[in-house]
């Protein structure tokens, strides 16, 4: 056993490859099999019984677990230096999960307002179908979200880096303002991935991901994750009942007893994945396994690439600002130095001089940068998010969440950082005509 | 909830060296925490004999449930406690007198007082842990629910089918 005595020695990169994937012990097959198959069988009535009751681990059903996804899942974990991870259909069905196992009819949770325009509208109209209220809160000032809780709170959420782009949310003193109140603080990790920020270090309870994004980072999978920190006492407060008092939904199973450090996420899978169902396949996972392996050296590329363009970008002419927290301009400048010291992400928003007729011009003339409603690609892609993305909010929210009528958001990707310029420059210089 | 961190290889050496476990505290609840153990661990062919005085007369999970740890009339190698941390302290001192090898507390269940008299007369203790959980993880099953083992290995493990 001499060889598992250094487990968390390891560094990023090695773990970005290795973590959750030891070989396939039938086979020795060494990249992870892709097992594509609803169910597994058991080896008598009494095993299916104890592996229906949790009392032992195994497989049953691909909506509550696969070994393929089940790599992923501890792979994302463990980046994240945290605990446990469920994986889910999209980023979407993540957040569910995590307030699918948080919240009861009536209880309420603070976001941030910089989150991505799909999270808002979740929030705001999906999840209040379920009962759950949020309050918005600008970020900007962490005391803010000290002076919104209420009595129901049972979270506050955050985007970390915030997507449209160039936001950074200053994570540890709103974590413990959530801690003061016996509240987790739920951070989502999309654009900033774990290479770049680990939000556990600062004081975050559970980590969201769309790893549709920068994870995959090949735009060819939809995928999210739920990740635990381990170190949340969810009995302290008597807040989570669902996780600190027998389930009715499990039998009268008390997961915060039975599986501790890990009962969120087995609550999360046992309960949330089995009774909503947003399981990820297979094929996503391997594939957004693969995109992990090369995160590192994908991620250094995209900071940099990242900065080139944004420093581009201020200089011209055609724009009149940039928002990107790699940028001596930023007010986001020194957090960006204290969360990201390994640069800002890849994502940004400027804005074109002549509102959103030139914004529009620009995503339409662009001809190596992709036109779409996507982020963390290996090529680059821009949209005009009040016309897309953001459509959906009302024009104060589209400008308090950084989307206003001549924002262009661009994802920046790995080609020669030189040709995305070229592109950008064509493409102003034909919104002045 | 952060855990006292025992190595793996004194964790593997005690799960290797163990045959049976008394279980105190143990429940007749299938939904009990202990049950969840006893279950486990009889499916990976450990002996499991349930402690629990308001249980005695009963089976659990086909054992016949002794009063105290004295009562038991068979060598135990790891005492397994289920109860609250205050009460640890006799079921210690019982521990040492039948020459149990190993004093295991539950998740959640500490007794550093009682620890260093276990440890005095020579036992092992780890505190806070689950032993089905500490054995899912180092035979690489508690991946399988997507919690970090901690495990890094190139090599291909061996497939225990029971
Ligand atoms: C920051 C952030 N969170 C969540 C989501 C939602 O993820 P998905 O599209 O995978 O459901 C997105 C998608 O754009 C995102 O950018």
């Amino acid at each position: 056993m001499n060889r598992n005595e250094k487990p968390r020695g390891y560094g990023f990169e090695t773990l970005a490859i290795h973590a959750g994937a030891s070989p396939e012990p039938v086979t020795g097959a060494r990249s992870t099999p892709i097992f594509q198959t609803t169910s597994y069988v058991f080896n008598d009535a009494d095993h299916a019984a104890s592996l229906f009751n949790l009392q032992t681990f195994g497989y049953i059903y691909s909506r509550l677990t696969n070994p393929t996804v089940a790599v992923l899942e501890e792979r994302i974990a463990s980046l994240e230096g945290g605990r446990g991870a469920v994986a889910a259909a999209s980023g979407h069905a993540a957040q569910l999960l995590a307030f699918f196992t948080l919240l009861e009819p009536g209880d309420e949770f603070l976001a941030s307002r910089n989150l991505y325009g799909g999270s808002v509208t979740q929030f705001t109209h999906a999840f209040k179908r379920f009962g759950w209220n949020c309050h918005f809160v600008d970020p900007r000032d962490p005391g803010d979200f000290r002076k919104a809780l209420t009595t129901r709170c049972k979270a506050i959420f955050i985007e970390n880096l915030a997507n449209p782009g160039g936001i950074v949310v200053d994570m540890e003193p709103i974590a413990a303002i959530a801690h003061e109140a016996g509240l987790p603080l739920i951070v989502d990790n999309t654009l900033a991935t774990p290479y770049l920020c680990r939000p556990f270090d600062w004081g975050a309870d559970i980590v969201i991901h769309s790893m549709t994004k920068f994870l995959s980072g090949h735009g060819t999978s939809m995928g999210g994750a739920v990740v635990e920190s381990g170190r949340f006492d969810w009995a302290r407060f008597g807040k989570f009942p669902g996780l600190t008092e027998p389930d009715p939904a499990y039998h009268g199973l008390n997961f915060f007893e039975t599986f501790g450090d890990f009962g969120f996420t087995m609550k999360t899978r046992a309960v949330g994945l089995r009774d909503l169902g947003p399981a990820m396949a297979p094929m996503n996972a391997f594939l957004i396994l693969t995109g992990i392996e090369t995160l590192p050296l994908r991620m250094d590329r995209h900071v940099a690439n990242a900065q080139r363009v944004a420093e581009f970008l201020e200089a011209h002419p055609a724009v009149s600002w940039v928002s990107y927290a790699g940028l001596p301009s930023s007010p986001y400048r020194s957090l960006a130095r204290k969360y990201l010291p390994k640069g800002a992400g890849a994502v940004l928003t400027f804005g074109v001089k002549g509102g959103f007729e030139a914004g529009v011009r620009v995503v339409e003339t662009v001809e190596l940068i992709s036109h779409l409603a996507n982020i963390g690609d290996t090529r680059s892609l821009i949209i005009h998010p009040a016309s897309t993305t953001h459509r959906q909010l009302t024009d104060e929210q589209r400008i308090a969440s950084g989307a206003g009528p001549e924002v262009v958001r661009l994802s920046v990707g790995l080609e020669t950082a030189d040709d995305i310029i070229a592109d950008l420059d064509q493409a102003l210089a034909k919104t002045k005509t | 909830m952060p855990a006292p961190t025992y190595s793996d290889g004194l964790l593997c050496q005690i799960l290797r060296d163990t045959r049976v476990i008394a279980v105190v505290g143990a429940s007749p609840n299938w939904n009990r925490p202990s049950y969840f153990a006893m279950k486990y661990l009889q499916g990976k062919g450990y002996r499991t004999i349930p402690v629990n005085p308001s249980a005695v007369g009963e089976e659990i999970l086909g054992e016949k449930v002794y009063a105290t740890l004295a009562d038991i009339p068979e060598r135990v190698d790891i005492v397994n406690i289920f109860r609250r941390s205050e009460t640890v302290g006799s079921i210690v001192d019982d521990a040492i007198t039948i020459g149990a090898k190993v004093v295991w507390m539950q998740l959640g269940v500490r007794n550093p007082e009682a620890a260093a008299r276990a440890e005095a007369a020579g036992l092992t203790v780890v505190m806070n842990h689950c032993v089905k959980i500490e054995y899912g993880r180092l035979h690489g099953e508690l991946g399988w629910s997507g919690i970090n083992s901690g495990i890094i290995s190139s090599k291909r493990r061996n497939v225990e089918v029971r």
